[in-house]
């Protein structure tokens, strides 16, 4: 019989497949983890723990339209109707000057100064290098950290925390804002979906009765013979204490930021409250969908142009809310692949592959646009239609994870990937 | 490492189920302290199958079946949880009256059950009896336009809806409970006309009944829930599966003639089937056999493919040979586009194609034309066509998930070669009507050798010569009989058992039913170790607290968002493992919270079509005494067992006044019945079957 059972539990992988590898019958009394039962009431603050964001967006961004290559011809060859005109002095419909050759898509424009102010790195060309175009696929490669591999169950942030694991962990030590935790938290370490932080509570009908109803299950819970019940129920009871007690919600945005009252500025504004409460977050992850516009995309104004000024407004709202704060956070975003170089028959583009990340944070050596151009010319392209992919994603997180979070071996978070430190885009302060 | 117990039958691991008997914490204690034991402990090991004779306590309900350790109510009480979803009111009086024998019978045997009231409840699913080339006609694709259309109006009003509430918000200066009342009372409003928006063709009196009574709409419904959406793959799994239960998406809508209707009705037929079907095996089956060949809705096509693989695949073989079902599931559209085997081809195939047109040119010369020419492919098909190679996909997948398991004793170098068995096996006009066809052009024809056979039959006989070595296998029959153990018995569950069911398995030609009757026929079965030793699956907490509450589902979509609320969207698992059968995966913070928001929904009558009569079930008004009712809820719905600890738990929140007044300046002293069967539903013991 296999002795794995007693290597501690945090080491342990306990996905579905480990236990058919271990034919079936593996861990005895898991039900009776003790980190449940030893878990310290409340995570106390720590001072300078080092957050770490992560907004996916869904549905494959237009990077071209976003980083503009304004310094390429071929791009205004390739995008009649949609590109975004060059810079051009006193000009708002025009692209934003970066450093001499791309340059910011005007509805990012409260994103300037934060570029020049160091605070904000862009990496371009970047992605997965698989070559689906299936939304599905991708964004599952992206998610899991494996691209090309489909049977990885869990997710790469997730796998990120196991290899820094933590006493005591706070229940909020990895969040994900939504209803479901995505796959980039799923996995062995405890992560929570918040749909909404008004909503994480039980919810009782009659007023006032909602501190009665949480009372009985609380200490029906905590008197129940069954030990993960028991525990789970602990930890969510605590959670919810937890948030009650530290109240995000009373902290208003501050620096005058002002959040978009969109989904996603909500959702980031949420993100906020959260950091500034002290309730020992770590890494947090938002989802921010319709990207994928194949049909009039349009080019300064338009659908992009529309999702583009809640993203920007949300980002520099987030930046300027949380103030010195961002002296511990990194906020990365990521899509599951860029667009197609050429616009299409219907003013928009279609599946493509390389991307743009950004990259934001006091620990970001921003004001630079990084990666390899690789070139809009038509044989430069990625099978003959895409911009071509020169740094893989996983640098980038691995860069980040490594320097920021302090993860000691990328091995398992990214497996089978060559993340040597050198090959490391550069942008984290060390 | 391969664990002891799969090849010794005689060591007899015990472990504890979850509910803490002495034995269990022995167990427990054992297991921390990490000592390997063949110990043969003694309970539960000592009556086989064979023996039918009753020890103690013969009761004519049990007759037969040998049960030792459980008392006739417990008995029933299992049998129920197990091999349905749940007992309804009355059930338990019901089956003793039967005799449980002959209710397992009957269940084993679900043609000879009347379920036509159920089928009745299905009739408003139309795309339940559609091809599959009809419902990718009348549900098409909407055109990429009308959906950004669609998505900028929804936004805009989202944003309204957001500075209303707002507005609400920072109006109210009174307390936090009725600033919250408040705030969601705005959101009714405005969640009642997205409602109506949104169900503007056929009748949809759930809406109107949510806008008649006040107390319907939840508290916690947000419209603005939905904006994922915009998201590719967010979308699909927030249709069915996060977002808020209580609100419904345009493209799920009951006129909808989108793609995610389909899905949808799947959804809900299985919601419906589960709470009402009379052959409640037949149901626990097809979600089994469902989940152990699992598809992903989500995955392009197979939206469409779904429907037809759950009717025409799933559900006639879930009580019959495990071979056909291999099978069907082999060629069935469904699982060869989610796995990839429709791509699959010979590398060579492209090549020999060249050689052969060359070849037929060269004849035809002399002997005139010897086959009917191909019509010309497409010429961008063909390119595509030609870069075609070998996708392992399904290959490993047959092995390591549908039969031998992953420790089944094979290697890459199998997995390779079942792939190339399997080359030609696709689909035939994937977006027109989607058949399964073989394409001897893209087959590997020369010889394979897997698990040390050689395989040449031949064209399509490759693969159902691979299919039939692998069900035969006694790796196939220790992990099907495993699988099974788990779901209806434990977690871990007992290796004699494993091995009687397997050496059925193995007996009877892979019969599922043999195997199933082997393992209700044990004492394991009906062990005071296995009673209630399963945590409910989120599907299988849903549909028992409907059940248990005999409620009535007008709309079951609710119940649907619910399920995936609680960690299960319906049919949107994405990995093909599909979902997992053990505690600690349903067991989590976010998850046990919406256990008990949804409970407390439930029972409080605050979702949209689904309505419970507590009163009646509990068979006392809201002016009765609020123990009473407690206690009455104890019996009716956790069977009378609960722990001591629990219903004093209870008794004690009950002492708060608040129970007992619906509002605080309301001299009328009523009992809020729901909330009181909100509470035992959320209860540990109810988590649990």
């Amino acid at each position: 019989m296999s002795y794995s059972c007693c290597e501690g539990v945090r080491g342990l992988r306990l996905s579905r497949r480990y236990f058919l590898k271990q034919g079936g019958v593996a861990l005895v009394g898991l039900s009776a983890m003790p980190a449940f039962l030893q878990r310290a009431a409340a995570a106390t603050p720590m001072p300078n723990k080092k957050q770490f964001v992560v907004l996916f967006q869904r549905g494959a961004a237009d990077g071209l339209n976003i980083v503009v290559p304004y310094g390429e011809p071929n791009y205004y060859r390739m995008r009649q109707t949609i590109a975004i005109p060059q810079p051009k002095r006193g000009g708002t419909d025009a692209a934003i000057d970066l450093d001499g050759f791309f340059g910011l898509h005007p509805s990012l424009a409260l994103l300037e100064p934060l570029f020049h102010k160091n605070q904000l790195a862009i990496v371009h060309a970047a992605g997965s290098p698989d070559p689906t175009r299936s939304h599905f696929d991708a964004q599952d490669f992206m998610e899991s950290g494996t691209p090309g591999l489909k049977s990885t169950e869990d997710g790469w942030l997730n796998r990120a925390l196991e290899t820094v694991p933590e006493e005591n962990a706070s229940p909020f030590r990895a969040v994900a804002m939504g209803p479901n935790l995505p796959r980039t938290l799923q996995g062995v370490a405890p992560a929570i979906a918040l749909p909404d932080l008004k909503q994480f509570k039980v919810m009782a009908q009659a007023p006032g009765t909602g501190a009665m109803v949480e009372g009985g299950f609380e200490a029906m819970y905590a008197q129940t013979v069954d030990k993960a019940l028991q525990g789970t129920g602990t930890e969510t009871f605590e959670a919810i204490d937890l948030l009650r007690k530290a109240d995000p919600a009373k902290y208003q945005p501050e620096n005058g930021a002002q959040y978009p009252t969109s989904r996603l500025g909500q959702s980031l504004q949420q993100v906020g409250q959260l950091l500034k409460a002290d309730i020992g977050v770590e890494v947090l992850f938002v989802d921010c969908g319709g990207w994928d516009n194949h049909v009039n995309e349009g080019g300064v104004q338009g659908q992009l142009s529309n999702l583009l000024r809640d993203l920007g407004q949300g980002l520099a709202a987030f930046h300027q809310d949380l103030g010195d704060r961002m002296a511990n956070i990194v906020f990365v975003t990521m899509s599951e692949f860029g667009r197609t170089a050429r616009e299409n028959g219907n003013r928009g583009t279609d599946h493509g592959h390389a991307n743009c990340m950004f990259v934001m944070g006091g620990d970001v050596r921003g004001g630079e646009v990084y990666g390899k151009w690789p070139g809009l010319n038509d044989h430069q392209l990625n099978e003959g239609r895409d911009l071509a992919l020169t740094t893989d994603f996983r640098s980038v997180l691995g860069e980040i994870l490594t320097k920021h979070i302090g993860v000691a071996d990328l091995k398992p978070v990214f497996p089978g990937f060559d993340n040597n430190p050198r090959k490391f885009p550069g942008l984290i302060r060390a | 490492m391969r664990p002891l117990n799969f090849r010794a039958p005689s060591f007899r691991f015990r472990f504890p189920s979850i509910a803490a008997t002495p034995r269990s914490l022995l167990a427990l204690v054992l297991s921390l302290s990490c000592v390997p034991w063949g110990v043969d402990l003694p309970a539960g090991a000592t009556t086989l199958p064979a023996s039918k004779e009753k020890k103690q306590k013969p009761d004519p309900a049990l007759k037969g079946l040998p049960i030792t350790e459980l008392s006739p109510d417990e008995a029933i009480l299992h049998a129920l949880n197990r091999l349905a979803y749940g007992p309804r009111p009355g059930d338990v009086e019901r089956v003793r009256q039967m005799g449980l024998a002959k209710w397992i019978e009957q269940q084993l045997n679900p043609n000879s059950i009347d379920d036509k009231a159920m089928e009745a409840r299905l009739q408003g699913y139309p795309t339940l009896r559609m091809p599959t080339a009809k419902l990718i006609d009348e549900y098409p694709q909407p055109k990429p336009a009308v959906v950004q259309a669609e998505r900028q109006a929804r936004e805009r009003a989202q944003v309204e809806q957001r500075r209303a509430e707002a507005a609400a918000a920072n109006a109210s200066s009174s307390s936090p409970a009725d600033k919250e009342m408040q705030a969601s009372q705005a959101q009714q409003s405005g969640s009642s006309e997205t409602q109506s928006a949104a169900s503007s063709g056929t009748g949809e009196s759930a809406a109107q009944s949510a806008a008649e009574n006040p107390n319907a709409p939840a508290p916690m419904k947000e419209p603005a829930m939905e904006p994922e959406q915009a998201a590719k793959g967010a979308r699909r799994r927030d249709a069915l599966g996060g977002g808020d239960p209580n609100n419904i998406p345009r493209a799920v809508a009951d006129d909808s003639r989108r793609p995610a209707r389909i899905v949808a009705e799947l959804a809900m037929a299985k919601v419906t089937r589960a709470i009402y079907s009379e052959r409640q095996l037949q149901q626990v089956m097809d979600d089994f056999w469902f989940n152990h060949f699992n598809v992903f809705a989500g995955k392009g096509e197979d939206r469409y493919y779904l429907t037809s693989y759950e009717r025409d695949v799933i559900q006639p073989r879930v009580l019959g040979k495990f071979k056909d079902l291999v099978t069907a599931t082999a060629k069935s559209p469904a699982m060869l586009f989610y796995l990839d085997n429709f791509l699959s081809a010979d590398p060579r195939a492209a090549q020999r194609q060249a050689r052969e047109r060359a070849m037929r040119q060269q004849r035809h010369g002399r002997f005139g034309r010897r086959w009917p020419p191909r019509p010309p492919a497409n010429p961008q098909q063909g390119a595509k066509k030609n870069e075609r190679g070998l996708n392992e996909n399904y290959g490993r997948e047959l092995m390591e998930l549908h039969t031998l398991g992953v420790d089944g004793g094979y290697t890459q170098k199998d997995v390779t070669e079942v792939a190339r068995a399997f080359t030609g096996w696709t689909i035939d006009k994937p977006r027109i009507y989607a058949d399964f066809k073989f394409d001897d052009r893209l087959h590997d024809p020369d010889a394979k050798m897997v698990l040390g056979k050689k395989i040449h039959s031949g064209g399509m006989k490759d693969g159902e010569q691979v299919i039939d070595l692998l069900v035969h296998q006694p790796s196939t029959a220790k992990f099907i009989s495993t699988k099974l153990a788990r779901r209806f018995v434990s977690d871990n569950p007992p290796p004699a058992l494993v091995n009687h069911m397997a050496e059925t398995f193995l007996s009877s030609n892979g019969d599922i039913r043999a195997v199933m009757n082997t393992l209700i026929w044990s004492p394991e079965f009906w062990s005071r170790e296995a009673y209630r030793a399963k945590i409910k699956t989120p599907f299988e907490l849903v549909v028992s607290a409907a059940r248990a509450l005999g409620t009535d589902v007008d709309t079951p979509l609710p119940l649907v968002q619910w399920v995936g609320r609680i960690g299960e969207p319906l049919y949107q698992c994405q990995p093909p493992t599909g979902y997992s059968d053990r505690a600690e995966t349903w067991v989590n913070t976010g998850a046990l919270l919406n256990r008990l928001n949804f409970s407390l929904a439930l029972a409080g009558n605050r979702m949209r079509g689904a309505r419970s009569d507590v009163s009646s079930l509990l068979g006392v008004d809201s002016s009765a005494d609020a123990k009473a009712a407690l206690d009455r809820a104890v019996q009716v719905l956790l069977g009378g067992q609960a722990a001591p600890a629990t219903v004093e738990t209870l008794e004690k929140q009950l002492d708060n006044p608040q129970v007992l007044q619906a509002r605080l300046d309301d001299p009328h002293k009523q009992v809020d019945l729901g909330l009181i069967a909100g509470l035992v539903l959320g209860a540990p013991e109810f988590q649990k079957r």
